[in-house]
């Protein structure tokens, strides 16, 4: 007898109601290392018990954690922003070729717009790579409903599946109906040589295997109804994918429509079949032009966007200038400068270097406000891990007068390589960690250095000074940067030395240590109007017309540092 | 033809509460048996950028994003970022701006701005008063639910 089951309705983001989904499909394992627009996923997933779920050190280690979970024979999942597949890609390429035994669906989120990521890749073109199969919703209630296709799709093709958000779906919320948790058996695991270990001759054998999987993914990809057609008018047609679809429909609602759930393999017959029942069919898609390139290898006569539409995100009100073959010409909207939080920790060190005008070799993380004037001392940022081995090249060519700064969560990510690699290769440099103790730019998630897991519970915790010792530093010095002539003194005497030194810059992110001090007081008649104050950056401290300042107490926390910035005393300590 | 669906815009700076905001008036909805899709635009809103969000309800919503032109409500929590984005709104919008200078008199401290705003927005939908205030007690944890139900009264009564 069917029990009926309430529907609920909540409204969730699309991470969450992919997290959702997941959980009534019954994953068991789930790896992620944070990162916009994918955060909130594995957020979600702590949540639910029956979840084995972790912020792993990094992407690699995550996807291997959640890869072997499925070999091993349970339901797992892995997720990421885009460049962190580029991290797992290793890993990515060569599980396409052995398969997986139980489901085994692989997240990554997109962001077109680069509202807080490096840069825009579009990873529709790393499945084509990597080979694997390729879902994309369009809303919350589609990731809800896809990433429980994802894993039947896994397991009957056995291999791993690509499921992709874009940031506006990850972030969109929308009523979504709340299932129950389905708990499937575990699949049985038997070694297998030929399966699971990729020496040459199997590796071979397994990439025939792959290609042969590939031609049934196809087939399967002409019949599903993830590709669905939609028949209106048959003057307009669109073919689109992901939230790129709804701005179409919104635009076009009377248009004919093929929408594609499983963008690759690419339903080729069903699209050579749509576009002949429709008169100008239009492919409507962000950044890449993907479908458009696999309908031109096919010979599908389509109409396209100009190529200026391939940078930014795609907005509803795009989708006429597409369709009239329009150049994108759109005025940026003035949005206000991001800064360091009042208090934060970073801003003392900031300060400092750009007083000694070193060059900083940076990376990312809040810190990376650090490279906006008037603080100006941070000078590059590439790719998370970077600080310290950019610092490397740049001490090579430009001498001491350069230091590196990393991030406390991304040195463990991915920073402590560069550090054994300064070691190894006899490069006398100076490294400063920003020990802020939480993985601040992404919204405050702990990782090994914290001792704390995603769950809340204590573990075993990293000691950076020891992890840094042992990698082959020779000095390595613990400060609190709020003593900010302590800390010039020592940073000048390290560069003088030829010694490898870390100094690790620790003082807790003030999203997490929300103790306040007094704010400081203001004493107009000390004032001389030099400025100094305001080059710290600081949110709390505002310059007034009359060119005086105001602390403004209702954000300030007291850390003081323009007390102490300020050479006339027209600024005091309240305590 | 499709229905129309009713589009708010809510705009302001980062840590400002703009999300909770959008939150509320996007339960609302829901809970009155509307689709209901939410969404924000912000770079680093934690660190004082700008940020926007963008609430559409109807029978069937599909972009997420607003029109240019085409919002109905503009919701903001800042004056500069008031003018810079009325022109979102459609000729026959509305921008509720004018709670927003009347909040400095209305609330102690400031406290609480965004509710009070949602308070103001929610006596021009035809929401009922009960689903306005099941969504604020939803997006709102136990601490300082009934502060915000207070406010979010007192921005509804002030719309005359
Ligand atoms: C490969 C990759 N993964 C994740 C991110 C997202 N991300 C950017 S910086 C960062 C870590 C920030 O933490 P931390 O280094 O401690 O610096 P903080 O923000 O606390 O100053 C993360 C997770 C990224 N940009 N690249």
């Amino acid at each position: 007898m069917k029990k009926s089951v309430p529907r609920i309705s909540s409204l969730l983001s699309g991470d969450e109601a992919l997290a959702q989904g997941a959980y009534e499909a019954g994953v068991k394992i789930a790896a992620s290392y944070p990162g916009t627009p994918a955060t909130e996923i594995m957020e979600y997933m702590a949540g639910f018990d029956e979840v084995d779920c972790q912020w792993s050190v990094n992407e690699k280690v995550a996807y291997e954690v959640a890869y072997s979970g499925a070999v091993a024979g349970v339901r797992t999942l892995f997720s990421a922003k885009h460049v962190g597949l580029n991290v797992a890609m290793d890993s990515i390429m060569t599980s396409a070729y052995t398969g997986i035994n139980a489901g085994f669906v692989v997240v990554t989120c997109d962001e077109p717009g680069l509202h807080s990521s490096q840069n825009e890749q579009d990873n529709r073109l790393l499945a084509r790579i990597a080979k694997l199969p390729l879902l994309e919703p369009s809303s919350p209630s589609e990731a809800k409903e896809l990433v429980i296709k994802a894993f039947e799709i896994s397991e009957k093709f056995d291999t791993p599946v690509i499921l992709r958000l874009t940031t506006r779906i990850a972030h969109t919320k929308e009523n979504v109906v709340l299932g129950k948790r389905r708990e499937p058996q575990n699949k049985h695991y038997h070694p297998c040589f030929e399966k699971y270990v990729m020496v040459p001759k199997n590796a071979g054998a397994r990439h025939i295997e792959l290609e042969e999987r590939l031609v049934r993914l196809k087939r399967y990809s002409e019949v599903s109804r993830l590709n669905s057609v939609e028949m209106g008018d048959r003057k307009t047609g669109f073919i689109a994918a992901g939230v790129s679809y709804l701005y179409a429909k919104e635009m076009y609602p009377n248009a004919s429509f093929l929408k594609l759930g499983m963008s690759y393999p690419f339903p080729e017959e069903k699209i050579r079949d749509f576009v002949k029942k429709v008169r100008t069919v239009h492919v409507i898609e962000e950044l890449e032009p993907f479908i458009e390139e696999q309908c031109k290898i096919a010979g599908i006569k389509i109409r396209t966007k100009d190529p200026s539409f391939r940078t930014g995100e795609l907005r509803p009100e795009y989708i006429p200038l597409i369709v009239s073959g329009k150049k994108k010409n759109v005025p940026s909207k003035p949005s206000r400068k991001p800064v360091l939080c009042p208090g934060c920790s970073h801003r003392p060190l900031f300060w400092i270097l750009n007083k000694l005008k070193l060059n900083v070799a940076g990376d990312i993380g809040c810190y990376t406000l650090g490279a906006s004037a008037p603080l100006s001392a941070l000078h590059t940022c590439l790719c998370m891990g970077s600080g310290d081995t950019i610092l490397e090249g740049f001490t090579k060519v430009l001498g001491r007068n350069v230091v590196g700064v990393i991030g406390d969560s991304t040195f463990v990510h991915s920073g402590i390589t560069g550090l054994i690699n300064l070691a190894y290769n006899k490069t006398n440099a100076v490294l400063i960690i920003l020990d802020n103790s939480t993985t601040g730019m992404t919204g405050s998630q702990p990782h090994p250095a914290t001792g704390i897991t995603i769950k809340g519970e204590k573990t075993k915790k990293l000691i950076l000074e020891d992890v840094c010792k042992a990698a082959g530093a020779d000095n390595v010095d613990v400060i609190d940067p709020f003593r900010i002539k302590d800390l010039e003194a020592l940073i000048k005497k390290r560069i003088g030395e030829d010694k490898l030194s870390v100094i690790i810059s620790r003082y807790p992110c003030r999203l997490v240590d929300r103790r306040k001090n007094a704010a400081p007081i203001f004493v107009q008649d000390k004032c001389k109007k030099c400025g100094l104050c305001l080059k710290i950056d600081c949110p709390s401290v505002m310059k007034q017309t009359d060119g005086y300042v105001s602390i403004d107490r209702t954000t300030c926390v007291g850390c003081n540092l323009c007390v102490d910035v300020c050479p006339f005393g027209a600024i005091i300590k309240n305590d | 033809m499709i229905e129309r669906t009713t589009d708010i815009l809510f705009c302001g700076t980062g840590g400002q509460g703009i999300l909770k905001a959008s939150e509320i008036c996007a339960v609302a909805a829901m809970l009155s048996g509307f689709h209901s899709k939410k969404t924000e635009v912000h770079g680093m809103a934690q660190r004082g950028g700008s940020v926007e969000s963008h609430v559409r309800y109807g029978k069937k919503v599909f972009s997420p994003l607003t029109l240019p032109g085409g919002v109905d409500f503009l919701v903001p929590l800042d004056l500069s970022e008031s003018e810079k984005m009325s022109r979102e709104l459609k000729k026959t919008g509305k921008n509720l701006v004018e709670y927003l200078k009347i909040s400095g008199e209305l609330l102690e401290n400031g406290f609480f701005l965004n509710t009070f705003m949602v308070g103001a927005l929610s006596k021009y939908l035809s929401l009922s008063e009960k689903n306005w205030v099941k969504a604020v007690r939803q997006v709102f944890d136990g601490k300082h639910l009934d502060a915000n139900i207070e406010v979010f009264m007192k921005g509804r009564d002030a719309v005359i």
